[in-house]
């Protein structure tokens, strides 16, 4: 079965007909030609395909692009103009986040998404006081970047990277 | 000994320079090279852990509009060569393993492909399956080497009088769990067979390995296959050589002449068909003097392959070397059992191999009430024990040593279990780690001067070791100019034959043709070449050293907190310290060296491919299910290394430091946590029920 639907991709409208078993991210995938989310388990257990899906960081491997009709996808390289780079892209080249490169879309989707969060207040399971702020602890960071599996494992040099962008708000 | 490279790029801190392509997600990785109108493939997969095909229905699949070939052993090309069982994909209608491939169907969608193989039926006469690995298991035997040539079993002097003669003998059995490579980009590819050649962009740690393969099997001209991958999303050394997608994605291929077709496995199909470590039971002696000098050392070792096709790991090899002993025994001994192919996981052999040797360590320094750190350093050979030959370099006390002092190692209280923070067990650990310099026997780069640029080719990989980034700045030292104006190109076999990025070999195989090439360059044209100019080397041009045992070494040091009542264990800090030679780009390095020990506290603490022996099966065949580390289980990871260049391994001094990290920190883990509560687990990984019930 196909339905019509209308997605704005890093800017750009389409309007597509889609198989309703498509998802998002198979559709950026393998029609779009965006390739900036990546498929690493496609059961929303690896974080791979986190982009920005109408102003929240989101898995689009758990999203029927069916039920996404008029939405808005920021994918990581969407989040700045060509030639320039999104200042937690530039945390992440500064700390060496990342080795292989395939995690790190969503790695950086996840942190734009986590800061618009902590802005807001939301807190997490490691925020231990409730009543104020959240704070770019080291906790808070681990656990905000936990759905974003990296199995080069450049933890270590992700969450300062959160930090440095975090801090350059 | 050879003249080293004066290091001016080398050792500097350079950014990647493929790093804006991977944070914007514009590096391509092989699935997703843009091609016109690509088809679309997916296995079908056996459903019994051993039996034979007795009748495949494909009618329904095929009718389904949409589906364009649906191949199975009824239907697929014969292949030119049967000799890897692995790579006999569709040759006949045995199934050796459960998950084993028994057709594909590739349509205009990635949904129909899926559809139409969840539509064939395939019928089985199933037989019994033996998958279950016991220590005592009636079909051992021994291999006739270990991975990759490694004698089976060695025997030095004599053991039995050696333990007999030992003030205090440790005899315990530890284990490794099955654990699977599990690189976040799936096994992948792109593929267009054109009728008479084909190209083949896959996810492959060797362009060059995975070519021949590829033309063994299907009984091509090397000039007829092309095989591309600038970008590998990880391996881990499943991607080292390739598995049975790249012959299923070849076929489907060829079975549409014209038409791209891509596969790329699913995170569950790869528990069957990516490779993965072999669990390991190590049976381990250890018999030393009062003093701690260790008279006798026994290791022997059980694990599995598969039936089809024989991987050996090399288990026992690392402690040949490791440490001194008056007598010596290393064997291994395999069950070939119905379950799929194991093969390379990072440091195959040493990684787990040094894990019960470094945990006996342990509990030797326990019984004798020696400090762990000086029980190694009172058994460090002077020579290579095994050959006799002189070390290269090996500077492991210097590790311990800088590693202790970093760490804030002294004054530690020996015993266990008796810190306490609030619900927190606390403890410290310590294990060497050890991993071989090896060269690789054939790799070519050519250099060619290109509008006022130095030009470097060579059909090399990068896994986000940093190849992109650092053989430039080899480039540049052996050619003796800026490495601005460098650019080295691989992932390509239309670039000169390099070896597999496996074995942390990659940097000092390459890196060693790349001074070659840029010798020949400036002995034809000097220093002022003309545009066009190009001169080629190949690696076995380069000074070689059989005088020496080459290794690069390492110690790594844990702190562990166990909750008392849950079990949980957390691991604050993780610090290592390396001597691995000359640090060609420190950036680059931490990074393989934090990656590497967490992906070693990975295996201390998660990963455990859980094995149902009923129906021969992972249980646990996905990423929710199979757990790897995360960021909130790391704290404090820091990696440091000695400042020490080798003059006997290549010109630029260099080891090679991709595997060395993960080797040595699951021990390190577990004698942290022993130290901690008193519960000593020598059966990885250290889970809540292996604590539970033992804790104080």
């Amino acid at each position: 079965m196909d339905a019509d639907i209308r997605l704005t991709v890093d800017g750009e409208l389409h309007e597509l007909t889609v198989d309703t078993r498509t998802t998002l991210l198979d559709l950026l995938r393998e029609r779009l030609g965006n390739t900036s989310p990546k498929k690493g388990c496609d059961h929303g257990q690896c974080g791979a395909c986190t982009v920005i899906l109408d102003g929240e960081r989101a898995l689009l491997c758990l999203a029927l692009a069916v039920a996404h009709d008029g939405a808005e996808i920021t994918t990581a390289n969407g989040l700045a103009p060509e030639g320039e780079l999104h200042p937690v892209q530039q945390a992440f080249l500064d700390h060496d986040a990342f080795q292989c490169g395939y995690c790190t879309p969503g790695q950086v989707c996840s942190a734009v998404g986590l800061l618009s969060e902590v802005d807001r207040g939301w807190p997490s399971h490691a925020t231990a006081d409730l009543t104020s702020d959240p704070e770019l602890s080291d906790a808070e960071v681990s656990e905000r970047m936990s759905g974003n599996l990296c199995r080069c494992a450049a933890y270590a040099t992700i969450t300062p990277a959160v930090q440095q962008a975090g801090g350059a708000r | 000994m050879t003249d080293l490279l004066e290091p001016r790029a080398m050792g500097r801190d350079l950014v990647r320079r493929d790093g804006v392509q991977k944070v914007r997600g514009t590096a391509t990785y092989a699935y997703e090279t843009p091609v016109e109108s690509p088809a679309f493939c997916h296995p079908v997969q056996a459903t019994v852990a051993r039996g034979r095909i007795t009748g495949i229905d494909t009618e329904a699949a095929e009718a389904l509009d949409g589906v364009l070939a649906v191949l199975t052993s009824e239907n697929a090309e014969r292949l030119a060569s049967t000799d890897d069982a692995e790579l006999a994909v569709l040759q006949s209608p045995d199934v050796a393993f459960r998950g084993q491939v028994v057709g594909v169907v590739v349509a205009e969608t990635s949904e129909l492909a899926r559809q139409g193989a969840d539509l064939v039926v395939v019928t089985y006469a199933e037989q019994e399956h033996d998958s279950a690995l016991t220590v005592d298991h009636p079909g051992l035997y021994a291999p006739e080497k270990v991975n990759p040539s490694y004698d089976t079993d060695v025997v030095q002097g004599d053991v039995d009088a050696e333990l007999a003669a030992s003030a205090v003998v440790v005899s315990h059995t530890y284990a490794t769990a099955m654990v699977h490579n599990n690189p976040l980009e799936p096994h992948a590819s792109t593929a267009l067979w054109d009728g008479s050649s084909l190209t083949l962009w896959d996810s492959t740690q060797g362009v060059h390995p995975d070519r021949k393969a590829v033309c063994t099997v299907f009984g091509l001209e090397e000039e007829q296959v092309r095989v591309v991958c600038p970008y590998v999303g990880g391996g881990f050394g499943s991607k080292g050589t390739p598995h049975a997608n790249v012959v299923l994605v070849t076929m489907a291929a060829r079975a549409l002449p014209g038409r791209p077709v891509k596969l790329a496995l699913t995170r569950q199909q790869m528990f069957s068909l990516a490779g993965y470590r072999t669990p390991t039971i190590q049976r381990m002696q250890l018999g030393a003097d009062r003093d701690g000098r260790i008279r006798a050392l026994t290791l022997d070792v059980v694990e599995q392959t598969s039936r089809i096709k024989e991987f050996a790991e090399q288990t026992g090899v690392p402690a040949r070397m490791m440490y001194t002993a008056n007598a010596r025994r290393t064997t291994h001994r395999l069950a070939a059992l119905d379950v799929p192919v194991p093969s390379w996981f990072r440091a195959p052999g040493e990684c787990p191999g040094m894990f019960g040797p470094e945990v006996a360590m342990d509990e030797l320094a326990h019984e004798l009430g020696i400090d762990p750190i000086e029980l190694r350093v009172r058994n460090d050979p002077e020579r290579d024990p095994e050959t006799g030959q002189p070390w290269s370099s090996r500077h492991l006390v210097e590790c311990l040593r800088e590693g202790a002092e970093r760490f804030g190692w002294a004054g530690r209280d020996p015993r266990p279990g008796v810190r306490r923070e609030g619900r927190w067990l606390v403890g410290t650990g310590v294990a060497s780690s050890v991993y071989p310099t090896m060269r690789q026997a054939q790799s070519t780069a050519d250099v060619r001067f290109e509008d006022g640029r130095y030009v470097v080719e060579i059909g090399a990989a990068d896994l986000g070791t940093g190849a992109w980034t650092v053989l430039p700045q080899i480039a540049a030292d052996a050619l003796g100019v800026d490495v601005d104006d460098v650019e080295v190109r691989i992932g390509d076999t239309r670039y000169p034959i390099a070896s597999v990025a496996g074995g942390s070999s990659g940097t000092n195989t390459w890196g060693s043709a790349i001074a070659v090439a840029a010798r020949e360059f400036r002995g034809k044209f000097g220093t002022d070449p003309r545009d066009g100019d190009e001169a080629s080397g190949q690696v076995d041009q380069a000074d070689t050293d059989d005088e020496h045992a080459t290794y690069a070494f390492g110690a790594q040091f844990v702190e562990a907190r166990v909750d008392v009542d849950t079990g949980e264990v957390r691991v604050p800090r993780l610090l290592g310290v390396f001597a691995c030679g000359r640090i060609l780009n420190p950036r680059t390095a931490r990074s393989q060296f934090i990656g590497g020990m967490t992906m070693g506290l990975s295996m201390a603490l998660h990963e455990n491919s859980v094995w149902d022996p009923r129906i021969g099966q992972v249980a646990n065949h996905d990423l929710a299910e199979y757990h790897v580390t995360v960021n909130a289980d790391v704290g404090d990871v820091q990696a440091h290394w000695l400042d020490e260049e080798d003059p006997y391994v290549n010109v630029m001094g260099a080891k090679g430091i991709g595997e060395i990290g993960i080797v040595g920190t699951a021990a390190a883990v577990s004698n942290a946590v022993w130290h901690a509560t008193g519960v000593r687990v020598r059966e990885l990984p250290v889970t809540l029920d292996r604590l539970l019930t033992a804790l104080p």
